[in-house]
């Protein structure tokens, strides 16, 4: 398996993302930036945290015309797996990737604390590896991370089980407190939690280490 | 061409940071404020000298890049200059 991790001008979770992949979990990973026109030969996509672009105009707003997105969009549509996290999750609804916006939070703060996540799906390539129903502990660290459709939006995404994570107690005002949602196929996730912090005790938990194993299992099989 | 536009929350999405200027303006007494949406206001120097042309041009930039229809109205103004 070999996996890419996008690189943006004012990424900055990047190498947590290729630390766990290649140091944890012992994938093969590289890094790909922006310009690049081609993912070349990955099996599975991660869009990194960070303000990608300095969050101007909206986060992950100018991020979606990069040219490397053309190709991500394009691998996401061969059904392959492609997971954004926290600017990564924004840069994916941009590009409509994933239904939805990201709104400032409800109390305009730079939220940076573990959170519960309940999951809400469990029969995912990203979250087979945990149970439905389990409370998982995953840090957040956002200032928009307030998740936004409308009604008509959100009921299709119930009704299709695309949400993948819920906040147990909401931080952000987020709608219907959804954490993570996927697309109608699964192959795409965004979350605004960083699971790429929570991979070994060394960091304080582990509880996003079944995240990047179920996505391994996935490509490579059980 | 100058093209300005105007980019604002849809009608029914929270505005948390106009919520936060009402509650300020209050607390300076200015009782008469009702409510605040905060949106952007951005000046573009259009080549062009066709007003619907340049128009339409400008309304593809903000469905594409400008403003986020998902949340986000836009409302363009054309000055000749």
């Amino acid at each position: 398996m070999k996996a890419g991790v996008i690189v943006f001008p004012g990424s900055n979770c990047d190498h947590d993302c290729y630390h766990a992949l290649k140091h944890v979990l012992g994938v093969e990973t590289v890094f790909i930036w922006h310009k690049e026109g081609s993912l070349g030969d990955v099996d599975a996509v991660v869009v990194p945290g960070g303000f990608s672009y300095g969050d101007y105009l909206r986060c992950g707003a100018i991020a979606k015309n990069s040219p490397v997105m053309r190709d991500v969009i394009r691998f996401a549509g061969e059904g392959r797996p492609v997971v954004g996290i926290c600017n990564g999750f924004q840069v994916l609804t941009e590009s409509g990737l994933l239904p939805g916006a990201l709104m400032r939070n409800r109390h305009l703060k730079f939220l940076c604390k573990s959170v519960q996540l309940r999951v809400e799906n469990a029969a995912t390539c990203f979250t087979a590896r945990y149970q439905q129903g389990q409370v998982i502990d995953i840090p957040i660290a956002h200032h928009d991370g307030n998740y936004y459709a409308d009604a008509a939006t959100l009921d299709t995404m119930e009704e299709n089980q695309q949400v993948a994570f819920r906040y147990v107690d909401n931080p952000n005002g987020s709608m219907s407190d959804i954490a993570g949602v996927l697309n109608k196929r699964k192959n795409v996730l965004g979350m605004m939690p960083h699971p790429e912090r929570v991979v070994e005790s060394l960091l304080g938990g582990t509880d996003g280490l079944p995240l990047f194993t179920a996505l391994k299992e996935h490509v490579v099989g059980a | 061409m100058l093209a300005k536009v105007y980019v604002t929350l849809k009608n029914g999405v929270l505005d948390p940071q106009g919520k936060a200027i009402l509650g300020s303006l209050h607390a300076m007494d200015f009782q008469s404020a009702r409510d605040v949406r905060v949106g952007k206001y951005l000046e573009i120097e259009v080549n062009g000298t066709d007003p619907e042309l340049v128009r339409s041009e400008v309304a593809e930039m903000a469905k594409k890049l400008l403003a986020n229809t998902v949340i986000e109205n836009y409302r363009i103004e054309l000055v000749n200059g």
